[in-house]
């Protein structure tokens, strides 16, 4: 048994308050904020007690932003789904292709597969300013620029590494003896892949499934040069706040709690599934 | 059923040899132990014959066909492993119904299957668990069953009891006979404890680095071990072994020990003053009066009950120290002085630079590998 004594247990909570206030500040700020008018945000010193208004919610759900320079069109909803779009479509692109590779890099030494796994993970290495250049050049003369099939096949430099590296690991993990087993009981390669390695290794695709997704929702700026408004995910459409007549602060707080309320509620679910997948992977010897 | 042949196969890891041209046949219904430390390539020949992994020399023959090229799941062995390798997310019904699932059978045909087995195996009870909340007794049943159910023409068995406690591979070494005797399939069977090879094995293949180094019945091993290696393998308490220089006199070729001449039967003539080992068995050796003729003198110095036997440790006046066991309840000295005999027609000669032991003719030949 481990006993604490009260000023132990007192002086315990006050550093975990200190801890979750410092982190915590700044998402129940913007949470705040997202609540009143400019005029309440901008006024100086910064009140806590105001009268909450939903004024800017109702400007980004019906996409009407009112400055003092008259009505402006704001796609923010389209924007919304936009990043739901290019997200799951490119985790599930990911998956599929990231997947079956990962296994292929997990069980079948062949010449050159370490050289080969080590280029798609430096992909990671290379900032997306230095890529995005050639990238966009091409893309035009492809025909691929502001199309959702371009930002899908872009943000695959984003999601594939992360999901063949982590699944990787947990494939490796999987004793080898389990897959001869099934194998000698008469399945073939492929049923012995869907009925054995693909449930055993599955917390840890889950995990860089949930990872992927939350660093490709998070993507600001490839959208940014490779797509146009009605292509933008919520990152870039951001940016439209930023207005002739000034910075409308209660609208961008509003949209921040809009966009990252579905990461947050999906990692708040997976949560543990997330910490364990992740370390699970993490601690192969 | 079918039988099993492995035509100098080689393997290799990188540069290293792990299988140096083996050739091995294993008879139709027949159960061959393959014995040897860790290393010396058993598991390795079991997954070439499963046919998960391939040998870079070599063919392998199941049935009189030609298995070498083709994949694990057209082979039709059934193999357990040595850490089980159970599916971890299926129950053990699922478990042990994969072979059958692969054949296509019906639902009915699998539950009849499944349940048959597991009743054979003691483990009708747990079908319905997951393998994480099974004993190792269990799980290595489980094992088993999955081997089994499928009634495969070979069963490759990788030291299917290393796993379990004593109490547990004592049953099943008992049990395990009579249920492969009723598959009639053949058995490959590896393992590392002596005893379960001489009570499973029609024949055992000593294994070492790759080699077999002598292929036998249990009885041939144990009477006629091709080198001293296998000598100290087989038999517990173990062999002794004394550094001896034969001679001979009138009455034949006699060893010294304790300045008792020992005389031998054999055709030792060539070993006449070279120097050799001299394997006696502790069974071979009995305590006598004194002034029986041959007699060694010694002193107890401990001595230890078994429950079947008792093992008396004692030291000759050359200080060399001998284990003589004998059956409990039989008389024997448990204290101070006692004198030995030594039974010359069991004795065993070994060259102690080669180690091989002498007018063996069951050595296998190396290179060529079939045993005489």
């Amino acid at each position: 048994m481990e006993h604490t004594s009260l000023l132990e247990r007192i002086l315990r909570g006050i550093a975990l308050t200190l801890v979750v206030v410092f982190f915590m500040f700044p998402i129940v700020w913007i949470l705040m904020m997202s609540f009143q008018t400019n005029e309440t945000i901008l006024r100086i010193p910064p009140q806590l007690v105001f009268k909450p208004t939903l004024a800017n919610y109702t400007a980004l759900i019906t996409g009407k932003l009112t400055t003092a320079a008259g009505t402006l069109d704001i796609a923010f909803m389209r924007n919304l789904w936009n990043s739901v779009f290019l997200s799951v479509t490119s985790v599930a692109v990911a998956l599929l292709l990231g997947v079956p590779a990962a296994y292929a890099f997990a069980r079948h030494k062949f010449r050159g597969s370490e050289d080969i796994a080590f280029t798609l993970l430096s992909f990671r290495f290379a900032p997306a300013l230095l890529v995005l250049l050639p990238l966009t050049l091409y893309f035009q003369k492809l025909g691929l620029a502001n199309t959702y099939i371009g930002l899908i096949w872009v943000y695959q430099l984003i999601c594939l590494p992360l999901i063949l590296w982590i699944v990787r690991g947990y494939f490796e993990d999987i004793p080898a003896d389990i897959e001869y087993a099934y194998r000698i009981a008469g399945h073939s390669w492929f049923a012995t892949f869907r009925k054995i390695a693909l449930p055993l290794a599955g917390p840890g695709i889950a995990a860089a499934g949930l990872l992927a997704f939350i660093f490709a929702w998070n993507n600001f700026i490839f959208a940014l040069v490779l797509a146009s408004a009605d292509k933008q995910p919520v990152t870039v459409g951001a940016l439209a706040f930023i207005t002739s007549s000034g910075i409308q602060y209660g609208q961008i707080s509003a949209a921040i709690v809009l966009s990252i309320t579905p990461t947050l509620a999906l990692a708040l679910y997976a949560q543990r599934y997330l910490v364990e997948g992740l370390s699970l992977g993490a601690v192969k010897g | 059923m079918a039988s099993l042949e492995l035509r100098n196969v080689v393997k290799r890891y990188k540069s290293q040899t792990v299988l140096d041209n083996l050739s091995l046949s294993v008879a139709d219904g027949e159960t061959l132990v393959l014995f040897g430390p860790s290393g010396a390539g058993k598991t390795v020949l079991l997954r070439l014959v499963a046919g998960v992994i391939d040998p870079d020399e070599g063919k392998i023959f199941i049935g009189g066909e030609d298995m070498t090229d083709l994949d694990a799941e057209f082979r039709g062995v059934g193999m357990a492993f040595q850490n089980f390798a159970l599916f971890p997310h299926m129950t053990a019904f699922d478990n042990i119904a994969t072979p059958l699932q692969a054949k296509r059978s019906s639902q009915g045909a699998m539950k009849a299957g499944v349940e048959s087995v597991a009743k054979l195996l003691k483990i009708g009870h747990v079908l319905s668990h997951k393998p994480r909340a099974l004993s190792n007794g269990q799980k290595q049943r489980t094992a088993l069953a999955r081997a089994l159910v499928g009634s495969p023409p070979v069963l490759l068995l990788d030291d299917p009891l290393r796993n379990v406690d004593a109490k547990l591979r004592f049953e099943m070494r008992l049990e395990l006979p009579r249920l492969l005797a009723d598959r009639g399939a053949t058995v490959v069977y590896v393992t590392q404890d002596y005893k379960e090879a001489m009570a499973l094995g029609d024949r055992i293949a000593v294994m070492s680095q790759g080699v077999i180094k002598q292929l036998g019945t249990p009885e041939q091993i144990y009477r006629e071990p091709a080198n001293i290696e296998i000598a100290r393998l087989f038999g517990d308490p173990t062999i002794n072994l004394l550094d001896v220089k034969p001679s001979r006199d009138a009455k034949g070729i006699y060893v010294g020990l304790s300045n008792v001449q020992v005389h031998l039967t054999g055709a030792y003539d060539a070993t006449v003053g070279r120097d050799c080992v001299i394997g006696l068995r502790p069974e071979a050796l009995r305590f006598v009066d004194e002034g029986t003729p041959a007699a060694i003198p010694v002193t107890v110095e401990a001595e230890t009950p078994l429950n079947e036997k008792i093992v008396t440790l004692v030291r000759t006046v050359r200080g060399r120290e001998i284990l003589v066991s004998r059956p409990a309840g039989t008389p024997g000295q448990t204290e101070g002085r006692a004198n030995i005999a030594v039974d010359g027609k069991s004795a065993l000669l070994f060259d102690r630079a080669s180690g091989d032991r002498i007018g063996s003719k069951n050595v296998v030949n190396l290179r060529s590998g079939e045993a005489a």
